[in-house]
C-alpha cells in the first residue's frame, strides 16, 4: 500500500484542524517562556534599565549643578573684582584728596613758619639795632663828654652823667632825625 | 530504508529526472510526522514539532537567562543584544500601539510572544531542524487563543457586559438604519474572524515558506541528472535566496503577530466609539 495513502487514511488531512497534543505542548511551551520572562528576567532588566536611566540623568544633573555653581562662583568673583577695583579707585581718589589737603596744610605751615622766622629776624634786628644804638649813644656820650672835658679842662663826666645832658642832646638829635625822615 | 516520504530526506532517494521517476513534490505529507514515541491514534505521542517547540523554549529561556539573570548597568555584549530585542518590542510595538502608561502591563506578554513566535519560525532554516514549528496550526492557534482570551476578558472587564458587547459590535447610534448590519459584521469580524486569521496568517506564511524551500531543495536533488544539472544549479540558488527571504519573513511574521495582539488589546481598552 502506498504509504502516502495509508497516512492520509490515518490522519485528518486538513492542516487547519489543530491536533490537540500539539496545542497542549504549544501552550505549555509558551507559558514556560512567559513565566520566566514575566516573573524573573524582565523585572530584572527593567530594574537595571531604571538604574541606568537614573545614573545617566543623575550624571547630567550633577554636571548641571557643577556648571551652575561654577557660574555663580564666576559671577561672585567678578563682582568682588569690580568691587575691589571700585574700592581701589575710591582709595586712590581719597589719597589724592588727602595728599592735596596735606600739601595745602604743609604749604600754609611753611608760610607761617617763614613769616615767624622773618618776624623773629626782624625783632632780633630791631633789638640788636636798639642795643647797638644804646651802646653807641653811651659811647658817643662818653666820647663827647671826654672831649668836652678835655676842652674845658675838667671832668665833666660826673656832671654830664648827673644832668643827663648827653642823653638829652642825643634825644633831640634823634627827634630831629625822625622829623627829617 | 523506509519508503515513508515523511521520514525520508529528499536526497536519500535515488529518484532523479530521466530515470522514469516522478517528481516527489512537497505537500501536506511534508507537515506530518511519525511520532518519535507514542501512538498517533491515541493522541498521546511525541513528535518532531513538539521536540522543536520544547527545544525552542529552552533556547529562549536560556538566552534571556544568560542575558538578564544578573544584568549590569553597563551591559555586556549578550545583555546588549537581548536589551536591543527587548527594547524593540517594548518601544517599537507596545508603546507605539498602547502607549507607555497603558502598555507597560502587557510588555512581558508581548515580548514573550514575539520571541516565542520568532524562535518557532526560525527553526525553519536552522540546519538539522529545518521545520517551522508555526507551520503546524496548533502552535499559532494556542498563541492566538491566549491573546483572544486576554482580549475578550479585557473587553468585558473594562466596559462591563453591555459595554463590552457594544465595543465588540462597533455600536454607534449615529449610523442609523445601517447599525444592525454593521453590528453583525463587526461581531463576526471581532469575535470569530480576527482570532482565526490571527492564527492562520502566521501558520499560512510559515507553511508556504516551508513548502517553497522544500520544493527548491527537492528539485535541486531531483534534477541532478544529464542536462538537468544546469536547472539543479538554478534551483539551488533559489534555495539560498528563499532561505534568506524566509529569514526576513520569519521576523516580519513574529512582528505582525505581536502587533495584531497589541491592536486587539488596544481595541479592548479603547473607549467605545
Amino acid at each position: 500500500m502506498n504509504p502516502l495513502v495509508q497516512l492520509a487514511a490515518e490522519k485528518p488531512e486538513n492542516p487547519l484542524i489543530p491536533p490537540i497534543p500539539e496545542l497542549v505542548i504549544g501552550f505549555i511551551a509558551f507559558v514556560i517562556v512567559f513565566g520566566f520572562l514575566a516573573k524573573k528576567l524582565l523585572p530584572n532588566i527593567n530594574k537595571v534599565l531604571e538604574e541606568r536611566r537614573e545614573a545617566i540623568e543623575g550624571g547630567i544633573e550633577k554636571a548641571d549643578a557643577a556648571q551652575t555653581e561654577a557660574q555663580s562662583v564666576l559671577e561672585q568673583y567678578k563682582a568682588q573684582l569690580a568691587e575691589a577695583r571700585h574700592e581701589a579707585a575710591r582709595l586712590r581718589q581719597e589719597a589724592q584728596e588727602q595728599g592735596a589737603v596735606i600739601l595745602q596744610e604743609m604749604r600754609a605751615e611753611g608760610q607761617r613758619q617763614r613769616e615767624e622766622i622773618i618776624a623773629a629776624g626782624h625783632a632780633q634786628i630791631e633789638a640788636d639795632r636798639k642795643a647797638a644804638a644804646s651802646a653807641l649813644r653811651q659811647d658817643v656820650g662818653k666820647l663827647a663828654t671826654d672831649l668836652a672835658g678835655k676842652l674845658v679842662g675838667e671832668s665833666l663826666e660826673d656832671h654830664a652823667r648827673q644832668s643827663g645832658t648827653v642823653d638829652r642832646f642825643l634825644d633831640e638829635l634823634e627827634a630831629k632825625a625822625e622829623a627829617v625822615r | 530504508m523506509s519508503a515513508d516520504p515523511t521520514q525520508v530526506l529528499a536526497f536519500e532517494t535515488d529518484c532523479h529526472i530521466f530515470d522514469g521517476c516522478g517528481f516527489p513534490g512537497p505537500g501536506l505529507h511534508s507537515f506530518l510526522f511519525e511520532p518519535i514515541f507514542g501512538d498517533a491514534d491515541s493522541n498521546i505521542y511525541f513528535n518532531k514539532t513538539m521536540l522543536l517547540a520544547l527545544l525552542g523554549t529552552v533556547i529562549i529561556v536560556g538566552f534571556f537567562w544568560a542575558a538578564f539573570r544578573k544584568p549590569k548597568v553597563v551591559p555586556g555584549k549578550l545583555q546588549m543584544v537581548a536589551e536591543a530585542g527587548y527594547d524593540f518590542v517594548r518601544r517599537g510595538i507596545v508603546y507605539e500601539t498602547l502607549g507607555k502608561r497603558e502598555g507597560e502591563k502587557y510588555v512581558p506578554l508581548m515580548v514573550s510572544l514575539f520571541f516565542f513566535v520568532w524562535m518557532m519560525n526560525l527553526w525553519s532554516i536552522i540546519p538539522l531542524a529545518q521545520f517551522p514549528v508555526t507551520s503546524i496550526i496548533a502552535y499559532p492557534a494556542a498563541l492566538a487563543l491566549i491573546v483572544y482570551v486576554l482580549w475578550m476578558s479585557l473587553t468585558f472587564k473594562k466596559h462591563g457586559f453591555v459595554g463590552g458587547f457594544k465595543n465588540l459590535t462597533g455600536y454607534d447610534k449615529s449610523l442609523g438604519p445601517v447599525l444592525p448590519l454593521i453590528m453583525v459584521i463587526e461581531f463576526f469580524s471581532n469575535v470569530l474572524v480576527r482570532p482565526f486569521t490571527h492564527a492562520v496568517r502566521l501558520f499560512a506564511n510559515m507553511f508556504a515558506g516551508h513548502t517553497l524551500l522544500l520544493l527548491f531543495t527537492i528539485a535541486s536533488w531531483y534534477l541532478l541528472n544529464g542536462i538537468g544539472i544546469a536547472y539543479a544549479g538554478v534551483s539551488f540558488v533559489m534555495v539560498i535566496v528563499m532561505t534568506a527571504f524566509e529569514l526576513f519573513i520569519q521576523a516580519v511574521q513574529a512582528y505582525v503577530f505581536v502587533l495584531l495582539a497589541c491592536t486587539f488589546v488596544q481595541g479592548a481598552l479603547a473607549e467605545h466609539h
